[in-house]
Parts: C-alpha cells; sequence; structure tokens
C-alpha cells in the first residue's frame, strides 16, 4: 500500500530544514522497501511546528513536528507511516485546537493541497467561483463582492465591490488589473504563502476581477524578496493557461484574461499602489498625487483594479459559497475574515484566520502562547512598520478596522509582532523614523526630511541632551509628518513614534 | 539577490535584451535583466539600455539609483541578506548583525575573502521563524549565529 506523506515547500518550512526531510524521508522510505508518495504542500500555518510532516490515515492527517532530517529515521522506526504516536506527533492536524477553532476561508486549502495540482485545487472546491462568476453578468459579480462587504487586505480597508464598479462603469480599450504582491510590512507573510501554497485561488481571484471590470490583462507585482512565491506563482500561471482557465477562452466562456508576473526591485514604498503602477511601468517608485485615482487611470494611464493579494484570492470563495456566508462573518464594518499572522518573539507563530472583532489579547496569548522567549510580553506593534505599539496591559483590543483605529491604530495587512521586556521601545521609535528615511519615495519634504530629522531628535532624546526640548520637537515633526505627507509612509510613521513614547514613556528617560 | 552568471560585454548585453518580451522592454525590467545575467548593471548598460528602449540615458540612470537591489558593481559569489526589520529584531537581529559585522562583514561590506557580501534587508516574509536571511536565493530561518555560519559553509562548499 503507497502511504501518502506531505512535506511543506513553504519557504517558512524550507527555511528551517523541510527540503532536507523530504529527501531523508524518500531516501529512508527507498532503503526500507516501502511505497509512499510524497506530496510537498504549502504550510499548514502552524509554523512554530515547522518542518511538520503529515501522513494519511484513514482517520485523517496525522501530524509531526517539528521534525529535522536527523529525526527521519527515527519517525520510520515509531510505525509514523500508520499514524502511530511517537515524541514528535501532534496529533491529527485537523484537531488541533489552535488549528480547529479557526475560520478557514481565504487559507482554506493553504497547505491542505499540492500547490500546483489544479486538479487537486478542482477537487477542493477551486474553479467554483469562476464557474459562478462566468454565469453572471459583470454588475452582478460587483454586486456580490459589494454584498459580501470586502475590504481591502493591503491596508486601507476600501471597499472592494466600489473599486471594481468604478472600473467596470469606466470604457477604455484597455483595462488592467494588479495585484499587489508587495507584503513589505515586517511580520507579514500571508501573501506569501498563499502564492506558495495556493497560487491557483490566487489566479482565479484576479480572473473574476477582471472578468467582472472587463479588464483582459492582470500583473502580479511580486517583491524580489520573495524568490519562492515568484517561482511558484510562474509555474501556476504555466499550468492555469495549459489548462484552459487564463487565456483567450477562460474555462471555455469565450472571455479573454491573462497575468504576468512582474518583480519588484528592494522599494518599500513601491507597495503603495501608485508607486506600485509607476514601478509596473518600469519607471522609479514615486508615488502619485491622486486624484485620478487608480480605477480611472492606473496603469499606463488607463482603468486598473488594484487589489492586494488577500482581497482577491478571497473573492472565489465569495462567489462561491455566496455573499451572505461572508457577510454573515465579522464585527462592524469589518466583515467576513482576517488572516491575521503572528509573529516576532512569539512561542506560536503563524496564521491564524479568525472573523474580525477577536481581540488582540487572544491572538497574542491564547494562539501565540506569549513569547518564544519565554520572558513576558510587553509590546505588540500591530500592523506593519506603520503601525502603533500597544502595551501588554492594552491588549484588549477588538481587531477589526474600526475599533482598532478608535484604539490609536491601525490593522494594515493583518500583522502582529510580539515582543518581551527585553525590548527597548526608544530604539523601536528611532527604527521607524530610520525606516522611512531609508524608504521614503522622496516626494514630500515632511517624509523626506523629517524623518531624518526624527532620527536626530530621537538620537538626542536617547542621550539626554536637551530632552524635553527635543521631545517637544518631536512631537512638532510628528505632526508635521502626519498633516504634510502625501502618502501614508510619512503620514503614518508617526504612529509607531508617538505610540511608543505614550505608552513607554519610561524608555525615554534612561 | 542576484549573482554573476555570465561576463560583461556590450554583445552578450544587448543579446539579453533582445531576449525582453515585448511589454517588457521598459526600463525596470531592463536593468533587471540586465543585472539577473551579469549580477549588476555595468555603467555601459545604461546607455545601452537607453539606446535600445528609445530613452534618455538620465531616465535610466533615474530608475538605476532609485532601487535599494539594482547595483552597479559586481557582486561577491554569496550575498547574504540578513533581515533587520521588526519581527527579527524581537527575536535577536541586532544581535546577529552585530557578530556578522565582527566576525565576516559588516552590513554594506564584503568579508575578507571577497567571498560575502553582508546587506540588511526589510522583511522576508519569514517573521515567526525570525531572526531570517536570504543566502542568494535560499530562506533561512531560526538564526543563530552559530547556525548562519554553518548555512553559509554550505554554500561556500557548493560554490
Ligand atoms: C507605504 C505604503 C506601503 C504599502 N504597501 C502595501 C503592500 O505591500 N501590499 C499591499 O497590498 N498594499 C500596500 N499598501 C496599500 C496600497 O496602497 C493599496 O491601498 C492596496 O494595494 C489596495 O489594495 P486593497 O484595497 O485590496 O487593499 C501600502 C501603502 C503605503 C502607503
Ligand atoms: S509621504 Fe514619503 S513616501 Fe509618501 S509620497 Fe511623500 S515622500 Fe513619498
Ligand atoms: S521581519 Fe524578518 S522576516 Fe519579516
Amino acid at each position: 500500500m503507497t502511504t501518502t506523506i506531505y512535506v511543506p515547500i513553504d519557504s517558512a518550512a524550507t527555511s528551517v530544514g523541510a527540503n532536507a526531510v523530504a529527501k531523508a524521508i524518500v531516501a529512508e522510505a527507498t532503503k526500507r522497501n516501502l511505497e509512499i508518495k510524497l506530496v510537498r504542500n504549502g504550510s499548514r500555518g502552524l509554523l512554530w511546528l515547522e518542518p511538520l510532516v503529515e501522513v494519511e490515515t484513514v482517520e485523517g492527517r496525522v501530524g509531526y513536528g517539528p521534525v529535522t532530517a536527523a529525526d527521519v529515521a527515527a519517525l520510520f522506526d515509531s510505525d509514523f507511516l500508520t499514524g502511530a504516536a511517537n515524541a514528535y506527533s501532534v496529533g491529527l492536524v485537523d484537531e488541533i485546537p489552535w488549528l480547529a477553532d479557526q475560520q478557514r476561508v481565504t487559507f482554506a486549502r493553504v497547505g491542505v493541497i499540492d500547490p500546483l495540482d489544479i486538479k487537486d485545487y478542482e477537487a477542493h472546491g477551486g474553479l467554483a467561483g469562476l464557474r459562478t462568476a462566468i454565469a453572471l453578468d459583470q454588475s452582478a459579480i460587483v454586486e456580490e463582492v459589494l454584498a459580501s462587504g470586502l475590504r481591502g487586505r493591503g491596508g486601507a480597508g476600501f471597499p472592494a465591490g466600489i473599486k471594481w464598479r468604478t472600473v467596470m462603469e469606466t470604457s477604455a480599450d484597455q483595462k488592467y488589473v494588479c495585484c499587489n504582491a508587495d507584503e513589505g510590512d515586517s511580520g507579514t507573510f500571508a501573501d506569501r504563502m498563499l502564492m506558495e501554497g495556493d497560487p491557483f485561488t490566487l489566479i482565479e481571484g484576479m480572473t473574476i476581477a477582471g472578468i467582472a471590470g472587463g479588464a483582459t490583462k492582470g500583473l502580479i507585482y511580486i517583491r524580489s524578496e520573495y524568490p519562492d512565491a515568484i517561482a511558484t506563482m510562474n509555474a501556476a500561471l504555466l499550468n492555469a493557461r495549459e489548462y484552459g482557465m487564463l487565456g483567450t477562452d477562460v474555462l471555455g466562456s469565450g472571455k479573454t484574461f491573462d497575468i504576468s508576473v512582474r518583480v519588484g526591485a528592494g522599494s518599500y514604498v513601491c507597495g503603495e499602489e501608485t508607486a506600485m503602477l509607476e514601478s509596473l511601468e518600469g519607471k522609479r517608485g514615486m508615488v502619485r498625487a491622486k486624484p485620478p485615482i487608480p480605477a480611472l487611470q492606473g496603469l499606463f494611464g488607463k482603468p486598473t483594479i488594484v487589489n492586494n493579494v488577500l482581497t482577491l484570492a478571497s473573492v472565489p470563495m465569495i462567489m462561491a459559497q455566496g455573499a451572505a456566508a461572508y457577510q454573515a462573518l465579522g464585527s462592524d464594518r469589518s466583515r467576513g475574515t482576517q488572516v491575521f499572522q503572528l509573529a516576532g518573539n512569539i512561542a506560536r507563530g503563524g496564521i491564524v484566520e479568525r472573523a474580525f472583532g477577536i481581540s488582540l489579547q487572544e491572538l497574542v496569548q491564547t494562539y501565540g502562547g506569549g513569547t518564544r522567549s519565554g520572558r513576558p510580553v510587553r509590546s505588540v506593534q500591530v500592523g506593519g512598520p506603520l503601525g502603533a505599539y500597544f502595551p501588554a496591559d492594552g491588549l484588549e483590543v477588538a481587531m477589526d478596522y474600526e475599533a482598532l483605529l478608535a484604539a490609536g491604530g491601525m490593522l494594515g495587512h493583518g500583522g502582529v509582532v510580539v515582543f518581551d521586556d527585553s525590548v527597548d521601545m526608544a530604539q523601536q521609535a528611532r527604527f521607524a523614523m530610520e525606516f522611512c528615511a531609508k524608504e521614503s519615495c522622496g516626494k514630500c519634504t515632511p517624509c523626506r526630511v523629517g524623518s531624518v530629522r526624527g532620527v536626530e531628535v530621537i538620537d538626542k532624546v536617547i542621550n539626554n541632551i536637551d530632552r524635553t526640548e527635543n521631545l517637544e520637537l518631536l512631537n512638532d515633526l510628528c505632526d508635521l509628518m502626519t498633516d504634510g505627507s502625501l502618502c501614508a509612509m510619512g503620514g503614518l510613521t508617526p504612529m509607531p513614534v508617538l505610540s511608543a513614547l505614550r505608552q513607554f514613556p519610561e524608555d525615554f528617560q534612561k | 539577490m542576484a549573482y554573476a552568471v555570465a561576463p560583461w560585454s556590450l554583445d552578450a548585453g544587448q543579446a539579453v535584451l533582445e531576449l525582453l518580451p515585448t511589454d517588457e522592454r521598459i526600463i525596470l525590467p531592463a536593468l533587471q535583466a540586465v543585472q539577473h545575467g551579469f549580477g549588476y548593471v555595468p555603467k555601459e548598460a545604461v546607455a545601452l539600455i537607453a539606446n535600445s528602449l528609445n530613452v534618455s540615458v538620465a531616465d535610466v540612470h533615474g530608475v538605476l539609483t532609485y532601487y535599494h537591489e539594482l547595483r552597479t558593481t559586481a557582486p561577491a559569489p554569496i550575498t547574504v541578506a540578513i533581515c533587520v526589520a521588526e519581527a527579527c529584531q524581537a527575536t535577536g537581529a541586532r544581535e546577529l548583525v552585530a557578530h556578522v559585522g565582527a566576525n565576516l562583514a559588516p552590513v554594506g561590506g564584503r568579508s575578507d575573502d571577497g567571498q560575502v557580501d553582508v546587506v540588511e534587508v526589510f522583511c522576508l516574509g519569514n517573521c515567526a521563524l525570525g531572526p531570517a536571511a536570504l543566502i542568494n536565493e535560499r530562506l533561512v530561518g531560526r538564526l543563530t549565529p552559530k547556525s548562519l555560519e554553518s548555512a553559509l559553509a554550505d554554500t561556500r562548499a557548493a560554490l
């Protein structure tokens, strides 16, 4: 009998030895004359268990992790091919409470299927959304996306359906769908994991967007720091074309849509949508003034749907299961699920997809299990490098767009970065300014010059040079950046700085 | 993250540019193709690209200097890009950079034996398993000074 074994090919898993584990499993099985089928799946998102090996049994998939190549012989000795319990086993993976309690919608297939096997994709519900969309007219698709309440997952939270409708209603000889896969925020990796673990979902979502908006050409802008995601997306695009999912006759509908991958070149601000469009046009990644909005004049001046990976990847499920099912999840004006990413100094880091409204406390403590170092949690940064720092006793905030705003923070792309009590918050504030100085596109003075000044001023505060005056200066500088910046790079850099200052004043008084 | 695969010549550069698909005959993809092919963007390539795309040298130069990753000098055979962003800071990236600085090369520098360039990056999407680095195109995680050294040794051995 052939046993199916899963070893993730996700780059987080390979970064801690999954390729060596896969090789060792094949070698050991050959040596023992055992028949196995090795599947390189995406990651289930329980990253602290990586490399997580799974074995298919009649009861379900049984997990073992973290496993190293050196452990593989012992795994075979202890009969893991039958799902037997041993020192590495974590039981049936679907029943691990950490995963079982989640509401995996966008990430439903990630880690479950073979990322490049379109048949496997279809067997797990893939293409159903696209088939539904093909049977509808453009405005009915847009209505469905509007009704789902889906908002942009890239940071700004703008309703996806409104953008799509604008593009649909604008006539032009050429329209585009541009997927923002620049994922520059520290503490975020969901776009990467989706592209590596379930690339057809993104392709399907983009194709639905294209049909709805009347666009025939899609581009995915992937950051160069993601070589594996780039390779997987390119391979998936080839398969999708061969299967007839893309091309001049999408799934036999007579509609045209195709996608290419473009690669960034190490610039954070190129994640800002207009800078991304400039970069896609081959130019410097300078932020454009809005209006005109990209939906009217985007890539090469043509109407363009710009959406984040997770936004687009949520669409197939919405189309397949109906807007109502998606809309039923969430809180207030934040509908559906958010793919939270638990990162930094955290005991159980990874992907937690839950309906909006879960508390930060639950994410950090219940799911995250506190710090990896075992020391007390001191601070949590939510929403990337432009997001606020929360103190350990201030984690009772609900994770949705509006509640976070009210608490002085922002959701961003859903990253949650935990720090233990060894963190120096004055250094974190300094880093925020330094990052802005390095990554500013240079268009506005408050951002370009203000951030350089910000670093100097924080250094003076840290070194106790005219501290009171310089703290005052820092506050003024932050006001200036907030008010005088064209985009959120300069406009939101004050958020981590001021939240650190407000919540951890003692670190600026040493 | 590129490493040299072919020696530069004008003819070779021209050949690389001719391979660009029509919709990628624009500045950034052209520069990336050259860097991918030769490991860096030689001075001569700027004029070549400008000519080939029918744009000004100043435009090409503007794009070349804008992007952190585009380089104008040949890289070492190995580039180690260490993540210095927040989630990795929380798990010891600063200490890792200090160790590498003391034992190999500082950020922006090259090792004494000329084999390794050290650069910093802001996030590699491995933020739950930090500290992280990219060694050429291989992502490594849960790094300690020791495990980074052994990963580098593997890469050197494979050169
Ligand atoms: C400095 C800066 C960086 C950004 N980086 C990203 C990014 O990496 N990925 C992303 O999807 N959106 C990013 N955004 C948000 C985009 O500008 C834009 O709102 C988004 O791509 C729209 O897609 P959505 O509506 O699906 O979120 C960034 C914005 C700013 C100001
Ligand atoms: S705020 Fe900064 S990054 Fe944004 S447009 Fe102005 S200078 Fe560029
Ligand atoms: S912050 Fe280091 S990998 Fe994301």
